[in-house]
């Protein structure tokens, strides 16, 4: 075996978060990545813990076959589904989410995407009052109040605060986190907690309240005295924190999934949207989701671009239709309605409800990921993919929607999940032609 | 291949041919001499006796890809579930249409409509990746978007310090990590005042906080950069003050401030208006006295963005414009800021007839399309979807070849409309030879395009094949033949042939010694990787075409 080769990536892209920072250098021996400069705790983990597993590069019905043959396989089990899910697409490079979108809209099937188990309801909201938001460079250059509700970036997004929104020096906030204050609201004291100036405990399910008295205050209406013993929060923080909302320069509301997935869900986050969108009346003042998944905003853009709706869209009469509950992947499993799936990047059988589950487990499914999961274990026919960022290139767009082209370590000796796809849409197509020549005869 | 489209009527303003019968031979792509040898023998022929044939069709102005197009996508579910829809077939994709049609539905409906080219007109550069990924998944047509620079802060710094040279060195760098092929300003120096707090800025000569620049100055230094730089099409100016009462004068103060300089002033209509802000009924047309200083001074070229009624999405680079429409509507409103770069902003909007405003800018944009003198200096356009839809060209067609049918309408709009504007008295019908012009030839040569807009030898062999019929709404609004590079893509409303268009971008050059002084204000504020800002090749994978200027 030759010595191993050791080369040096610069300005790589850490896929892991919605952070999607760009400015990893990796020290590449081989088919290791042996550092991770400037990558955060879960970036570190993302890379060092990289490697090639021995795996056949597809299977069927658990058995390795050969690529040709589960292609075959794949395609005959698309192309033959009468109401196919295409569902997943988080975890991979937007090149790749683009023919997945094609190859639901060849099979007339659904095609939704993790959103819909994340953000959807913030989705969802920006369709009912639309949204006030911006790059993470404005926060940068110009924040001066930056708000955290129902998120724990300390541990979910480790370099937010570092790169984007409480520590850089920025043109306008030149002595970085002296020019800021940071709040933090939240239902427990998470690890986010200590670096913020302000801690605002607020009761469970209790977002909505908090935040439409907010938007009261911010109007100049007072809000009943019950608030304090509905929300747990006093009505001095309360008129505190409109004060400082209303008299910032520059302010800017980041918003988990403690707002998106807890009671109210998208209503909450119509009413953070709301808020933050009053506040320009008196000053600059915006709301952003925190994203997840590496490359969950980029699945949002290529769906919405492709269909015109964002995620749970049904392409089954043969053009576009969106219904969030109807279509979206974890309701129509759950109801035992589709007869197939392709799942991109993700582990449904990990992480949906047992009712989904089961009947994800009844149809024949296929599966495309790097890693083996309980999705690929049990899926009809699995494929082993190279992972993004770290052995494809491609496209990812970051939490606020800025693209960021991906610069690989090492080659994968599996195909891409675009390479992948378009083979299976090739195929599909073809028979799909097949039966509409033999059709004529 | 070889095509010959045999025997139509040919309008081709460009090549001094005015419904000339005539014989087009196409050649791999491209308009060839006719062969004068009878034994060549066209592997097509499509017999066009009795049509009428111009060059495809190009739009110079409009929102059709990008991170603000899909944003109004994302936010506008109910605007497409009323709307028609674009049905998959083994040769096509599926989509939805509305006021914000997506990617595969835009590229079908304007080639359905007879267009081949089309831009986009307001791209952040740090959205340029995303615009191009849309232009990937927009078949058909050739596209290509306007970069916005109005507001950089890169920009500002070198006119505040008396810069021209790097100023000049950075767009040509800029056109060229992202793409783009023009200068596009957008409410100069207003967008930063926004972004930065204030509500916005109100004249020419007023100060860019933190900048200590003017709008006069970033309108002309930017015009004398494109200048100098050759580019293809020069600074593309959308002004200050749009849609505001009285904000005649600032598009007067625009023009003047270019001195003389060659210079593009878009949706036109949104900047012609007079009367008081705080007064909506002191509001008026102020058409007669810019067109006729734009017939004077032909350095100058407008696009209208015409206004036609029913409901659309407006959508901005410029933020506080859009806050302006939600205050006013109190609709829905996105706002989405661009570090160091530019604004957007996007709200619904409904036209109505009977609304004095309204009718008053529909009939203001038809003013502009009878009042400019020269049509090779006036281009169609909605600034789409902000005006209405690219699909209600064939209506504005109609609204300028036919008097009686434009007084008809102008008889069932709001009446005082009848005596704030110039409308009633203007009786002028285009010709088709005219809307040739300004649909396509005219388009193609202000943006520079030499192989764009004409049916001369070399040209592009995109051609568009009408049926000809005195209602001109229906003959433009479903061509007989649509073809793009010299295949037939479209026949009579159906999409032929599955083929994707190339991107049209700036060919500039630069000076490298620039590129430190960029790097270091890059890594200074942005949030990205210098290396990672400038799109490369993969990105264009249906072709690039780098059009150079002259």
């Amino acid at each position: 075996m030759a010595a191993t080769e050791l080369k040096i990536v610069s300005n790589a892209t850490c896929t892991f978060c919605g952070c999607v920072c760009d400015d990893m250098e990796l020290t590449v021996e081989g088919n290791h990545i042996t550092k991770a400069k400037n990558a955060c705790v879960l970036g570190k983990a993302w890379f060092l813990n990289h490697h090639i597993e021995e795996r056949p590069i597809a299977t069927i019905h658990g058995q390795p076959a050969s690529l040709d043959d589960a292609l075959e396989a794949a395609a005959r089990i698309l192309a033959n589904a009468r109401y196919p899910i295409v569902y997943g697409l988080s975890d991979t490079t937007c090149e790749a989410q683009r023919v997945a979108v094609a190859i639901a809209d060849r099979i007339g099937g659904c095609v939704d995407t993790t959103t819909s188990v994340c953000h959807g309801p913030s989705g969802m909201a920006f369709q009912g009052v639309g949204e006030v938001t911006c790059t993470l460079g404005e926060v940068k250059n110009r924040a001066d109040l930056v708000l955290f509700w129902g998120s724990n970036p300390a541990e979910s997004h480790p370099r937010h605060w570092s790169r984007y929104s409480t520590m850089p020096k920025g043109l306008f906030v030149p002595n970085g986190r002296k020019d800021r204050t940071v709040v933090l609201v939240d239902v427990r004291r998470s690890k986010s907690a200590p670096a913020a100036d302000i801690f605002l405990q607020i009761k469970p399910r209790k977002d909505f309240e908090a935040l439409w008295a907010l938007r009261a205050l911010v109007k100049g209406v007072e809000p009943e005295a019950s608030i304090e013993e509905e929300t747990g929060l006093s009505l001095e923080q309360l008129r505190d924190l409109a004060h400082r909302m209303k008299t910032c320069k520059f302010g800017v509301l980041f918003f988990g999934m403690g707002l998106s997935m807890t009671r109210g869900k998208h209503l909450n986050v119509e009413a953070a949207l709301a808020l933050a969108r009053d506040l320009n009346e008196f000053t600059r003042f915006y709301a952003k989701p925190m994203r997840g998944h590496g490359n969950v905003t980029g699945a949002d853009n290529v769906v919405s671009w492709s269909t015109g709706y964002p995620f749970g869209v049904n392409l089954g009469r043969g053009y576009p239709r969106f219904n969030p509950g109807e279509f979206t992947t974890a309701d129509t499993l759950a109801r035992g309605e589709a007869d197939a799936a392709l799942i991109i990047a993700s582990d449904p059988m990990g992480n949906f409800s047992q009712p989904a589950r089961e009947h994800l487990a009844s149809i024949p499914y296929v599966a495309l990921d790097p890693k083996e999961t309980a999705t690929t274990r049990g899926a009809t026919v699995a494929f082993t993919t190279a992972t993004y960022g770290i052995n494809t290139p491609g496209t990812v767009y970051r939490m606020d929607d800025v693209p960021i082209p991906l610069r690989p370590a090492f080659e994968s000796p599996y195909p891409s999940d675009e390479q992948i796809l378009s083979a299976l849409e090739r195929r599909i197509r073809e028979l799909q032609q097949h039966r509409a020549n033999g059709a004529g005869h | 291949m070889l095509l010959k489209i045999a025997g139509g009527t040919v309008y081709d303003p460009a090549n001094g041919v005015e419904g000339e019968i005539k014989d087009i031979w196409i050649d791999q792509g491209k308009v060839i001499v006719p062969p004068t040898d009878p034994e060549v023998r066209p592997d097509k022929v499509i017999d066009a006796s009795g049509l009428v044939v111009m060059p495809g069709g190009v739009d110079m102005h409009a929102h059709i890809a990008g991170p603000k197009v899909n944003l109004a996508r994302k936010m506008r579910p109910e605007d497409k579930r009323k709307a028609g829809v674009v049905r998959r077939t083994p040769l096509t994709r599926s989509g939805t249409i509305g006021s914000v049609p997506s990617t595969f539905a835009t590229g079908y409906l304007y080639a359905g409509l007879g267009y081949t080219t089309a831009f986009d007109a307001a791209i952040p550069p740090l959205g340029a990746r995303h615009a191009h990924e849309e232009f990937h998944d927009t078949p058909i047509i050739d596209k290509g978007f306007f970069l916005l620079f109005g507001n950089n802060h890169y920009v500002l710094r070198q006119i505040q310090a008396n810069e021209p040279e790097k100023l000049r060195a950075f767009v040509a760098w800029m056109l060229q990590a992202a793409k783009g092929y023009a200068v596009k300003i957008v409410n100069p120096g207003g967008v930063e005042m926004w972004k930065g707090g204030a509500d916005n800025i109100h004249s020419l000569d007023e100060k860019v906080e933190a900048f200590d620049v003017t709008p006069r100055q970033i309108v002309r230094e930017l015009a004398q950069a494109a200048m100098e730089l050759r580019l293809p099409h020069p600074v593309h100016i959308h002004c200050n003050n749009l849609g505001l009462p009285g904000n005649w004068k600032t598009t007067l103060n625009t023009m003047d401030a270019l001195e003389g300089r060659r210079a593009h002033l878009t949706h036109i209509q949104f900047h012609s208006y007079g009367g008081d802000p705080d007064d909506q009924g002191k509001f008026c047309s102020h058409v007669p006295t810019l067109a006729d200083y734009v017939n004077r001074h032909p350095n100058l070229s407008v696009d209208v963005g015409q206004v036609l009624f029913g409901e659309t999405t407006s959508m901005t680079g410029d933020g506080p414009l859009a806050y302006y429409l939600h205050k006013v509507s109190g609709r829905k409103w996105t706002n989405a800021d661009t570090e160091m770069e530019a604004g957007c902003g996007i709200v619904p909007i409904r036209y109505k007839e009977k609304s004095f405003v309204n009718a008053l800018q529909w009939a203001i944009g038809l003013e502009w399309y009878l009042l400019v003198q020269d049509p090779w200096r006036i281009a169609m356009s909605t600034d789409h979807p902000n005006g209405g839809s690219f699909l209600a060209y064939p209506e504005i067609v109609q609204l300028l070849m036919d008097r009686t049918y434009r007084q008809e309408v102008l008889k069932r709009v709001h009446p005082r409309v009848l005596e704030r504007s110039t409308l009633k008295e203007l009786d002028r019908e285009y010709t088709l030879n005219e809307i040739a012009i300004i649909t396509r030839a005219s388009p193609a040569r202000l943006l520079g395009l030499k192989h764009k807009g004409h049916l001369g030898p070399g040209a592009d062999g995109d051609v568009t094949i009408y049926t000809p019929s005195a209602d001109r709404r229906a003959m433009f609004e479903l061509p007989r033949f649509v073809i793009k590079a010299g295949e037939v893509v479209v026949e009579q409303g159906e999409i032929r042939a599955e083929v994707y268009g190339r991107t049209l971008h700036a060919k500039t050059s630069f000076d490298a010694g620039i590129v430190p002084d960029i790097r270091k204000w890059f890594e200074s504020y942005y949030t990205i990787q210098f290396a990672n800002y400038p799109v490369d090749e993969h990105y264009l994978a249906h072709g690039a075409t780098p059009v150079e200027g002259s």
